[in-house]
């Protein structure tokens, strides 16, 4: 009765629209922090030029944000048109914090940033630079609030199946809240973010070195993303998600894909660089290991095992024989709800009844499946090796390649010299960088917690809607269509705007002849802004 | 503290607090949508235009958040509501996310250049944007009035079986219509107020013929109930307030004066829909003598007056099922958990008057009409 494509077309849709959103959000994270801060130095110092920069990375910020906002609201509303049976089944837990999400992020950023552009000439510069940084807070709270739902996801603590309700039900909120995946996934994500905006703030500003354009602005943008990119790039390596790795049986289980161990190894395990893991042999071919480093990564100890993939196979089976009991236990009280010897028995297994839901993609009815079943459904907890392993190999390499060019701009930066040509093109072409990580980065979260999409707890091919596939066929259309349309657009624009550069500071550098560090800041701040 | 925290009352309150939620949406982007619904009857040039853009410029994305938060706060308080109503009105959600997807797009890119026929298309988009999602607003409440063809399995999944053209139906679109007329009415309330002169006094004329279709269509609603055309269903057992939400376990029938039994136990109820009536006829003076604040002031009233009609005549149902009466959903068997009411609860209790804090201090920042000097001397207009 469930039909697989509904759910596989139901994931593309998801997996399109949630990608192309978050190539907006993590500029937008990046970005109005970097804004804040240059209008912070503005507002301290008094120089027209930081006035500048933040207005010029203002509007490239704002044509980014547009298109952030608008495919943010698909994000909450498909879960509940594509996702009926997890929104109900999950709702209780999963909507609180979309819904503090609304009260404490987006409106403070939606509204706040109305006035950011349309505040310059009727607030004070100190009350602008307060509406600033309060968009740039709101910003950073909608992360949060969506990790902890994401962490949720992940790790679903604070939660519990109520049989008389047949859904999951919040039991303890705090838990749902400092929940220890959501608090890595935040910080992990929110530094992304940072390292994108910085990326971007500093390729633009080389390409404008290098065409000898806007000077004064763009070798102050540069300093100051080398200097911020440094800091970001730091706290997502060292703090990396993968602290939340070690903590549930299918994080352990994304740990072991993206590392291929089919087995566990003594601790401290070691760490493979590089090789090509064979799904169907269970083995990896060509592996290059370095000894110990993985267990130092992903248990910060020396003497904690990290379980490889056959070993959590087997712990995997030996929950679905327990989930059984509970699903056992909850057809008997569904079909006799003043049952309380078959509520009581559901209550005491219930934590692996979503092991015993797994069953349902082999078997119409889960109480007859045989050990070939239940073998096969507990292989079926294993995602696809070679995807994570790689996925997550590129964005670490990225990732390091990053800190590599910001350590670089930054020790040229604070010994006050030009940075060289070559440093100049890299950094430009450096540009996409921050986005495949970050996509892959996504990538490896959503795609490596399959076959689940609530862990543990509702397999993914439960959750879809009884929708037609037309309908969803049409759907799928439609958001490529706009979208696709919207990125040009939004490109265009981009480009169009870094090509015009920033109005004033043109006259500035020919009113200051051979421009030196500090000759903008002579100029009064109350100058008058002739209009684009 | 402990009645307010009692299972039944936080059940009521969270349907109360749904109710402001909607309202807020509709009177906040209400008037976004209304004045771009209206920018090619009340703009002739590009100025025109962009006078009526501006007048919304800086507030309609903090206006938007009221509806992704009722989205939210529906999806947190009433999770079988979010699930049966955002999958089963499928399509005509996308419809609304295409229209909100082009919105913030266009508001931002369109002055970005010169070209006219570029901006005629933005303009375009605009337009439609304040103009389909208030009629499919209005076709959803019209088909939550009559039902809509849902049921549950045994594992409690829901199941849809109607499409996107079940949901026109004509009852439904003539809810549509009147969620138009109002929306209307409120942007041209807004127009009057911001806009430049001219535009304001465009705005007048057409918020007069708004407001009185508005208040005219209203009554009829009411007599469509009457007759029994709007649906209409009574709940047949007694339901346990504090019970858990089970949406199976209670006898529900089709009647069809069924949404007018509230207020036959309950005559005070009676002031909502007078509420109504009364906002919308003293915007329709306010339009005539070109009272600005008290016209955008009656409108908002009469938008509250409307949409809390449909609350009161339904309470405590919030989606009945045609198919199936009795998989209905209602106030005391849809909600969240107590522990998930009651925690929404104080997350709202601490930041919804912040939100409206900051929000008033925003619009006070940016009082006073929009006009065309001001715009070509803003080098941020949009």
């Amino acid at each position: 009765m469930f039909d697989p494509l509904v759910t596989d077309l139901s994931r593309l849709q998801f997996a399109l629209t949630a990608m192309y959103h978050f190539l907006f959000v993590p500029l937008t994270l990046g970005l109005s922090i970097l804004i804040a801060m240059m209008e912070t130095v503005y507002v301290m110092t008094g120089r027209e030029v930081w006035r500048q920069m933040t207005k010029f990375w203002g509007v490239l910020f704002g044509i980014n944000f547009a298109l952030g906002v608008a495919t943010g609201i698909t994000m909450e509303f498909q879960f509940g048109m594509n996702w009926a049976f997890y929104s109900h089944y999950v709702g209780d837990v999963f909507g609180a914090p979309l819904a503090i999400e609304g009260l404490m992020a987006f409106f403070l950023e939606a509204t706040f940033v109305g006035l950011f552009f349309f505040g310059w000439d009727r607030l004070g510069a100190k009350q602008h630079l307060m509406v600033t940084w309060l968009m740039a807070l709101g910003t950073n709270f909608s992360a949060l609030w969506i990790l902890i739902a994401n962490g949720w996801m992940q790790n679903p603590v604070g939660a519990a199946f109520n049989p008389d309700t047949m859904r999951m039900e919040v039991t303890d909120f705090m838990a749902v809240m400092f929940n220890p995946v959501a608090q890595a996934k935040f910080v992990h994500t929110v530094s992304a973010g940072y390292v994108c905006g910085a990326v971007f703030v500093l390729a633009i500003s080389a390409w404008y070195m290098l065409k000898g354009r806007h000077i004064a602005l763009a070798q102050r943008s540069f300093a100051i993303a080398a200097a911020f990119g440094v800091a970001s790039t730091l706290s997502v390596i060292v703090l990396g998600d993968e602290s939340g790795y070690a903590v549930t049986d299918h994080q352990k289980m994304k740990l072991a894909a993206m590392e291929a161990m089919w087995h566990t190894e003594p601790a401290p395990a070691p760490f493979t660089i590089i090789g090509l893991p064979d799904q169907k042999e269970r083995e990896t071919k060509f592996a290059l290991q370095v000894p110990w480093v993985m267990g130092i990564i992903g248990t910060r100890s020396l003497d904690t095992e990290i379980p490889g993939i056959m070993e959590l196979v087997d712990v995997a089976e030996g929950r679905i024989r327990q989930g059984l009991i509970a699903y056992e236990a909850l057809e008997t009280f569904k079909a006799d709800r003043t049952d309380m010897a078959a509520k009581a028995t559901f209550i005491a297994h219930r934590d692996d009844l979503g092991y015993a839901l797994l069953l349902r993609r082999f078997v119409d009815d889960p109480l007859v499946a045989n050990d070939a079943d239940i073998r096969e459904a507990a292989w079926f907890t294993v995602p696809s090796v070679p995807a994570a392993f790689f996925t997550f190999r590129i964005m670490v390499g990225v990732g390091l390649l990053l800190l590599l060019l910001f350590g670089t701009a930054a020790f040229y930066t604070t010994r006050e010299e030009q940075p060289p040509i070559w440093l100049l093109k890299a950094a430009f072409l450096a540009l996409p960088l921050p986005w495949i990580a970050i996509e892959l980065g996504w990538f490896l979260a959503e795609y490596g917690r399959q076959p689940w999409i609530i862990e543990g707890v509702l397999p993914t091919f439960l959750a879809a809607s009884t929708l037609n596939l037309s309908d969803i066929i049409l759907t799928i259309i439609g958001f490529t269509v706009v979208y696709g349309i919207l990125a040009v657009i939004e490109v265009r624009l981009m480009i169009a705007a870094i090509k015009k550069g920033p109005a004033l500071v043109d006259e500035l550098d020919d009113l200051v002849p051979g421009l030196g560090e500090r000759g903008v800041g002579e100029i009064p701040p109350a100058a008058p802004s002739p209009a684009e | 503290m402990e009645f307010l925290f009692d299972y039944a009352t936080l059940r009521v309150v969270w349907w109360a607090l749904l109710g402001i939620l909607l309202i807020g949406f509709a009177v906040t982007d209400g008037f976004d949508m209304g004045a771009a619904a209206l920018m090619p009857l009340v703009a002739k040039d590009d100025d025109e235009r962009r006078v009526v853009i501006n007048t919304v410029g800086p507030v309609w994305e903090g206006n938007q958040v009221w509806f992704i938060l009722g989205g939210g706060a529906i999806f947190a308080a009433w999770p079988a509501l979010y699930a049966v109503s955002f999958s089963g009105f499928y399509l005509a959600m996308f419809l609304v996310l295409l229209f909100l997807i082009l919105r913030p797009v266009a508001f931002k890119y369109r002055s970005k250049r010169e070209n006219p026929r570029w901006r005629a298309r933005w303009d375009w988009a605009l337009t439609l944007s304040g103009l389909v999602p208030p009629v499919i607003f209005g076709v959803a409440v019209g088909n939550t009035l009559i039902g809509v063809p849902f049921t549950y399995d045994n594992d409690l999944r829901p199941l849809y079986k109607g499409g996107l053209f079940g949901l026109l139906n004509p009852p439904a679109v003539f809810c549509g219509i009147v969620s138009l007329a109002m929306v209307a009415a409120h942007g041209a309330a807004w127009l009057q107020l911001k806009a430049d002169d001219i535009v304001a006094a465009r705005a007048a004329k057409l918020g007069r013929v708004a407001t009185l279709s508005a208040a005219a269509l209203f009554l009829v609603g009411g007599l469509l109930v009457y007759w029994g055309a709007l649906g209409g269903y009574e709940l047949t057992s007694v339901p346990d307030y504090r019970g858990p939400s089970f949406p199976l376990d209670k006898d529900v029938v089709a009647a069809p004066q069924g949404w007018l039994s509230n207020y036959a136990n309950a005559p005070i109820l009676w002031l909502v829909p007078v509420l109504g009536i009364g906002g919308l006829a003293v915007a329709s003076v306010g339009f005539s003598r070109r009272m600005r604040h008290s016209t955008l002031a009656a409108t908002g009233v009469g938008i509250a007056g409307v949409i809390g009609t449909v609350g009161v005549s339904m309470f405590p149902f919030l989606l009945p099922s045609n198919i199936d009466p009795a998989h209905s959903l209602m106030v005391f068997d849809a909600s969240s958990s107590k522990n998930t009411l009651r925690n929404m609860l104080i997350a709202t209790v601490i930041f919804l008057p912040l939100i409206l804090l900051y929000t008033g201090w925003v619009f006070k920042v940016m009082r006073g009409q929009v006009t065309k000097a001001g715009i070509a001397s803003a080098d941020h207009a949009y």
